[in-house]
């Protein structure tokens, strides 16, 4: 599964690292999304796929589903 | 539910359409056709208070993007996760201190100002820089300003009492900086960013938001995990991390203590749940309503601190999206745990019916909880 984010729409709300810690990461500066790998593996698809619903700002974009 | 979008008449006699489905809640919250702009004619405000402070103090929470982006982008990093996780050690001793006092004290006694309030207070203090001897002060004055039933004079009052408190500490990290939200705001203000006078507002959010709302939740959800005895059993045999965190989500879906709706207007036409809604038209977003929705959290009456509620509306959703809502979770998710555990035989000491619920508030809570142990 791939994960995509957009960081201009990010609102740094933090939502996704902490569902999805292994994979979201928030800038040092101002906190904005920062991917920390597009390719998102078995055990973590839940999770991604959780972050991707819960995200306020609607930035994170998950491209194929098959699981 | 029949009719999810339908007309509501206001307190002031204006009209405004009320979206309750969570589908619907979570469009409209994401859609930048509506706007916050308080300054707007026909905006719904909450009350006359609300509106009179509001329009004359602007700050990101009624502001539009790209203007409330450029704002709120000041302030977020002092919320990030990493930050506010760093936070936590010291919130677990300040929580554990508090208690200390709260139980060598008489009996019965009150958890919104001996454990609640002082919480949430010294945390928003400590991040900002206000000095928490100050809290009484900081505290009355909120409180007005978001009671619903003062006149709003005295709201304007009280708004203006807490810019000149905070006019005198931005003086103060001018001269002496220090590593807190203050001085950082400063930096900014002194290199042009942003104006004293917003600066001053938007300090006034941070310190309000960020004391009221998680006391209001500290107050509320230990009523509500008192009034469900086996949950809480169930959450004090077993209090890991995820488990309490995923009882702190619940209650706050529970609870909603955002009861009053989030305020917008239409800048153009657009349709919600086959609904047209024209420009200029008022819009209450019902996000309490929102979280007991079936289709979004089946048999949503039922408090079940198992179940995953991540996904609720307490925080808002879209832009405006809560920013402290890290800085709450820690709060939440330390005191409820470390409170059973201390006073394993805490009780409530009045009738559920006597107890004075912030009603007609900005936020829903309690003005004081007499409690046993
Ligand atoms: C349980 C506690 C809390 C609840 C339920 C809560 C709820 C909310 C809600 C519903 C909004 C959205 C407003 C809208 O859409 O119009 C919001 C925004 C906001 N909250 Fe909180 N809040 C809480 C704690 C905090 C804390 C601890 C802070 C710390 C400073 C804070 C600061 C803010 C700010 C600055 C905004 C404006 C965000 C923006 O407009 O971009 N809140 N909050
Ligand atoms: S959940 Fe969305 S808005 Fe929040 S930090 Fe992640 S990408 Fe940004």
């Amino acid at each position: 599964m791939k994960v995509e984010v957009e960081p201009d729409k990010c609102i740094a709300s933090g939502q996704c690292v902490l569902i999805a810690g292994s994979v979201f990461d928030q800038n040092e500066d101002d906190g904005i999304v920062v991917l920390l790998g597009s390719e998102v593996t078995g055990g973590e698809e839940d999770a991604v796929l959780s972050a991707a619903r819960v995200c306020p700002a609607r930035a994170i974009h998950v491209l194929d589903g098959q699981r | 539910m029949e009719q999810p979008v339908s007309q509501v008449r206001l307190w002031n006699g204006g009209l405004a359409w009320m979206v309750t489905r969570y589908d619907d809640v979570r469009e409209v919250l994401a859609d930048p056709r509506l706007s916050s702009d308080m300054s707007r004619p026909g905006f719904p405000a909450h009350n006359a208070s609300v509106a009179a402070t509001r329009q004359k103090h602007r700050t990101f929470l009624n502001m539009d993007d790209p203007e409330h982006a450029k704002q709120r982008r000041m302030v977020t990093r002092d919320f990030m996760i990493k930050h506010v996780e760093a936070l936590r050690p010291r919130i677990q001793r300040h929580v554990d201190a508090l208690i200390d006092e709260f139980s060598a004290g008489p009996q019965p006694a009150d958890l919104v100002t001996g454990i609640a309030l002082p919480t949430s207070s010294a945390t928003i203090s400590e991040l900002l820089g206000v000095p928490y001897e100050d809290h009484e002060f900081f505290e009355s004055r909120s409180r007005t300003i978001s009671s619903g039933d003062v006149e709003p004079v005295e709201a304007l009052q009280a708004y203006e009492e807490l810019r000149e408190f905070l006019r005198g500490l931005v003086d103060r990290k001018r001269a002496e900086p220090a590593q807190d939200v203050i001085s950082h705001l400063v930096e900014l203000e002194t290199r042009g960013d942003i104006g004293i006078d917003e600066l001053l507002n938007m300090l006034r959010l941070l310190l309000g938001a960020g004391h009221e709302t998680t006391a209001n939740m500290i107050a509320l959800g230990t009523l509500a995990l008192l009034e469900h005895p086996e949950q809480l059993e169930r959450l004090r045999n077993d209090p890991s991390p995820q488990r309490v965190a995923a009882a702190v989500e619940e209650l706050l879906r529970y609870l909603t203590i955002s009861h009053f709706g989030r305020r917008r207007i239409a800048v153009e036409d657009l349709e919600i749940g086959g609904q047209t809604i024209k420009a200029g038209e008022a819009v209450v977003v019902a996000n309490d309503s929102a979280n007991r929705d079936p289709d979004a959290f089946p048999d949503p009456d039922v408090l079940d601190l198992e179940r995953d509620a991540r996904h609720h509306l307490t925080f808002g959703y879209g832009v405006h999206q809560c920013l402290g809502q890290p800085l709450a979770r820690v709060e939440l998710q330390v005191v409820y745990p470390t409170l059973f555990r201390r006073l394993p035989d805490l009780r409530l000491a009045a009738p559920m019916n006597e107890l004075p619920f912030k009603t007609h508030s900005v936020f829903y809570g309690l003005f004081s909880m007499p409690v046993a142990w």
